[in-house]
């Protein structure tokens, strides 16, 4: 009895974190090693280089309780998507999870996992990242994809990499209607290897790709064309197989970037010719987080020269060495960095494994079925709120004559509003309004890009267009 | 006797029936369908899917039992000791998964107005400010996604600052170890430098000769990890930082390491210019099975100015986004960074205090050493490089003398490992050591856990010298035993997706 309560009281400074941060602990373990303080340990590090001061951090850290009230204090002001009617997207957007997705998404087996290095006690990650690389084979009608990228933007500038040795050329051509940062980050990924970064202009009208211009531009220097549908700016390109044939004739790689949530409705890429597809699987059942992690899709046609030179992890099916049952690993590991260091395809090592879980897990849960109805619920609705606010008069929408997927423009030119004072009063009103486009795009004018999803009902749509209403009625 | 669980799992296309249905979704109103009508009159025919997408058909029942399965043949730090060497698989405290799962962070958009998002930008504003106290740096950028988009961005800093002095068609070379993570070179390559590698030294740490003769006018910067690789700490530093500094390079710190080193002493005090940050191994956040991470990035005064768009700014009052910044690199990759790691990073701060994050450092660097010291006292096991210095976070011990004596090597070691229930260290690296077995417990292992390692792996060696039949066959107690990576990679068998195993079939 009394043993236990010295104990306890040795116990007080332990951290519950650090098992042997009980000083009796370290001291035995010391005593074992042959020393008795534990700075001999740092006897090797030059005196100027250790630290003499304390860290200018809260000394001490707070229980748990603390911790939880301190962080739930500073995110209570907080407005979100299921409280304020939300209508952003470019990138990132709201859809539903559902509650089976984050069930097996915290699951500590896959979420404290490291990478499958050892292929026989990790079955479960490698199988279920297969299972992702598979239906998005399905869903973009390709044969291989790879296990994740960080995002949308960053696998347009490994693609264009990809495209430029595939080719053994430098030059990618990409739609001026392109997210900026897209576009900022694939300049930011070309650069450095001397990829020249062209873009395609847009018919005026209707916003789609300008296929004389595309005529122009792409040349015997061409590696690869990109296009994406939808569009950033949510308008579906259609004249996709024209694309296709124009870049196939010059031998030039046709990718095109998708937001996978479309394609239960919208043709496929992998059906009109696409070699690359790439695009944002965070609508497949990974929360906004405030814009990351995300996760990159690449996939890629049944050809050894694409898929020699993508990046990233591949799992492939095989077999136990005595051919008794199927089994996965990861595959090509020549193309990556811990083996082929400064010749990789890419320096990829930790990707978004887990959010390709959350997906995998997403479509095996809506079928084919589910996904023609998300595509369909998304357009609907979309539609309809684009319906709504083309009646507002001195809204122009969509700017671009075109069939729209979840995305439109407004133009409040007419109004004489500009898109900061349309969200300023929208938010007085409770409502978050659509991505202020007039920077960007000057070319515009005072134009938003609205997001409409499946979680979007009726009423909110309705909220939407009468707030537009009172606002421009008041000017 | 460690079991893992064995479902034998049919692939997920190999499951359901037609029909099934998994997930109802909100049907749109009928007056929606009204106005917008028929879609087939919406979507232009050349677009429209004809196809079917072959998915499988499966009842929420049976997709929840499918991935429960597959989890349970998966191994994790919750599982048991995960001592892989360079990845600090130290324990994902809870409460932070508690936390990044709140509305309030899962269900904001990054371009909200800044007033509904305060509180995530007050706690991405004070750890920019926590990480540059504990690296020693003057600014943060919290962007990357993972360590290697931070040596990306790092080695695209150096490009930045060299071409703004006009340099950089002359200084080209980036100095990397032959001790160096794989994603060094890579990233260097990556950012348009050519890659030089500098031998380590015989007591496994920079040959200030070799240093010294590699550096020239060409040289861009140096990429070292202190600890290095092999869990020492680049005793000559200061020097190194000297040579490179006086030759005109920038010193990178890659910070797969810091973690023995909170609290202790700083890659900014060291002479670093340029520091990535490994947040999914340093600050506990979970990997994942192999991401998110984030790899946020520290520079020095000069450099801040090249740093990634947009920085986040406080007036006093409020927190905003600045993307005012005309020197900016541009953009790493979309939005701000992942959050909801970093979210967690910061619980973890909050949670271990600079009191607890120096008790971390020295419990990792404690249980490190002691591991050593019972590992290679086991007969077939050797120490390389130099066999009286304390390691720090990790120790390298080979397996040469029992392979050379018995046949079994590192690889066999750690899949036998597997059976008794561990997962294996690191193995084959770094590569200047033999049948490498790259040991990290972290912290966050208990004494008696390590000491079953060292029993196991003494076991293990002795298993090697009497039977070694059960070592090279191993594994037997995981889901699989020892896979066909071959046939995983040849062209001709190779299967990366369901429809090519259809296709091939």
């Amino acid at each position: 009895m009394s043993k236990s309560r010295a104990v306890k009281r040795l116990n007080k400074n332990a951290h519950p974190y650090i098992p042997n941060s009980v000083p009796e602990i370290k001291e035995e373990m010391m005593r074992e090693i042959g020393i008795t303080q534990i700075d001999q340990l740092f006897r090797d590090i030059p005196k100027r280089c250790l630290l003499k001061k304390k860290l200018n951090l809260p000394e001490h850290g707070l229980s748990e309780y603390e911790v939880r009230k301190h962080v739930e204090n500073l995110l209570s002001n907080t407005k979100t998507c299921s409280n304020m009617p939300l209508f952003l997207g470019a990138g990132c957007w709201p859809h539903y999870v559902p509650a089976v997705v984050e069930e097996i998404s915290r699951r500590s087996e896959f979420l404290t996992s490291y990478t499958p290095y050892q292929p026989e006690i990790s079955q479960g990650i490698l199988q279920t990242l297969f299972e992702y690389q598979s239906m998005i084979c399905e869903l973009t009608a390709m044969m291989v994809a790879n296990c994740s990228m960080y995002d949308w933007a960053t696998t347009l500038g490994e693609a264009a990499r990809m495209a430029a040795r595939v080719r053994g050329k430098n030059e990618i051509l990409v739609p001026e209607i392109i997210h900026p940062e897209r576009a900022s980050t694939l300049k930011v990924y070309t650069d450095p290897a001397g990829i020249k970064v062209k873009k395609i202009g847009y018919e005026k009208e209707t916003g789609q790709l300008n296929l004389n211009d595309l005529k122009d531009k792409i040349s015997e220097k061409t590696a690869a064309v990109y296009i994406e549908n939808p569009s950033y700016l949510g308008f579906l390109e259609t004249e996709v197989e024209e694309v296709a044939k124009q870049a196939h004739a010059k031998n030039t790689l046709f990718m095109v970037g998708v937001d996978p949530t479309s394609l239960g409705v919208i043709k496929p890429p992998g059906e009109y010719g696409a070699d690359i597809v790439i695009g944002e699987a965070q609508p497949l059942g990974s929360p906004m987080n405030f814009g990351g992690p995300l996760l990159g899709l690449m996939a890629c046609r049944d050809d050894m020269t694409l898929i020699r030179q993508m990046p990233g992890r591949i799992i492939g099916l095989t077999t136990t060495q005595d051919n008794s049952r199927q089994a996965f690993c990861m595959t090509m590991q020549t193309r990556e960095q811990h083996i082929r260091r400064e010749r990789a395809t890419s320096n990829i090592c930790t990707n978004e494994a887990l959010c390709a879980v959350t997906s995998a897990v997403y479509m095996a849960l809506l079928g084919p079925e589910g996904f023609r109805e998300l595509g369909e619920a998304i357009i609907y609705k979309a539609n309809y709120a684009l319906n709504l606010l083309s009646k507002i008069p001195k809204v122009k929408t969509p700017v671009f004559k075109a069939t729209h997927f979840k995305e439109f423009t407004a133009n409040f030119d007419e109004a004489d509003l500009t898109v900061k004072e349309v969200n300023k009063r929208l938010l007085e009103r409770g409502i978050q309004g659509g991505k202020d486009l007039s920077k960007e795009y000057p070319e515009l004018g005072q134009t938003g890009l609205f997001c409409v999803t499946e979680i979007h009902s009726q009423n909110e749509i309705q909220r939407l267009a009468t707030a537009l209403r009172e606002i421009v009625g008041e000017r | 006797m460690f079991r893992q669980a064995n479902w034998n799992e049919p692939v997920v296309f190999e499951l359901g029936r037609s029909g099934r249905r998994g997930h109802l979704l909100p049907n749109p109103e009928d007056e929606i369908k009204k106005v917008v009508g028929d879609l087939d009159k919406l979507i232009p025919n050349s677009i429209r899917r004809t196809s079917t997408i072959s998915l499988p058909e499966l009842s929420e029942v049976e997709v929840n039992r499918h991935y429960f399965r597959l989890s349970e043949m998966n191994y994790g730090v919750d599982s048991g000791l995960y001592p892989l060497g360079s990845c600090t698989m130290k324990y994902n405290p809870k409460i932070n998964e508690s936390l990044a799962a709140l509305p309030s962070l899962g269900m904001i958009h990054p371009y909200q107005d800044e007033e509904t998002v305060q509180g995530i930008l007050e706690i991405l504003y004070t750890l920019e400010r926590w990480l540059s106290e504990i690296t020693g740096m003057y600014e943060v950028c919290l962007q990357p996604a993972a360590g290697a988009q931070g040596e990306l961005l790092g080695t695209l800093l150096m490009h930045a600052c060299l071409k703004a002095n006009g340099q950089c068609d002359q200084r080209t070379e980036v100095l990397i170890p032959d001790s160096a993570h794989g994603t060094n070179p890579a990233s260097a390559a990556m950012a348009g430098f050519n890659v030089v590698v500098l031998p380590s030294g015989n007591d496994g740490c920079i040959d200030i000769e070799a240093l010294k003769s590699a550096v020239s006018s060409k040289t861009a910067g140096l990429m070292l990890t202190n600890p290095n690789t092999l869990g020492l700490f680049e005793k000559d530093i200061v020097e190194i930082a000297k040579i490179v500094h006086e030759a005109g390079g920038l010193l990178y710190y890659d910070g797969a390491n810091l973690n023995p080193l909170l609290g202790k002493a700083r890659p900014g005090d060291m002479g670093f210019d340029i520091v990535h940050i490994n947040i999914h191994k340093t600050f506990s956040t979970p990997h994942g099975g192999g991401g998110p991470g984030a790899g946020p990035v520290g520079v020095i005064k000069e450099l801040a100015k090249f740093l990634p768009v947009p920085t986040i700014a406080h007036d006093g009052n409020a927190y905003r986004l600045d993307y005012d910044k005309p020197n900016s690199i541009g953009k790493m990759k979309g939005f701000f960074g992942n959050t909801a790691v970093l979210l967690r990073a910061y619980a973890y701060i909050l949670t271990m205090g600079a009191e607890g994050l120096r008790e971390a450092a020295e419990v990792s660097v404690l249980n490190a050493n002691y591991l050593m010291e019972r590992l290679r006292k086991i007969k077939g096991l050797t120490l390389p490089y130099d066999s009286v210095k304390p390691r720090k976070h990790e120790c390298v011990i080979s397996a040469k003398p029992l392979r050379d004596q018995t046949g079994v090597s590192a690889l066999n070691i750690a899949k036998r490992l597997l059976d008794y229930g561990f997962h294996a260290p690191t193995v084959y690296f770094p590569l200047i050591v033999d049948e490498a077995l790259m040991v990290e417990p972290t912290e966050t292992a208990d004494r008696e856990e390590m000491d079953r390692f060292a029993d196991t792996v003494a076991k293990i060696c002795d298993e090697a010298y009497t039977n070694p039949d059960i070592v090279l066959k191993a594994p037997q107690n995981t889901a699989v035993s020892r896979l066909d990576e071959v046939k995983a990679s040849h062209p001709k068998t190779m299967t990366l997706s369901w429809r090519m195993h259809l296709a091939k079939k």
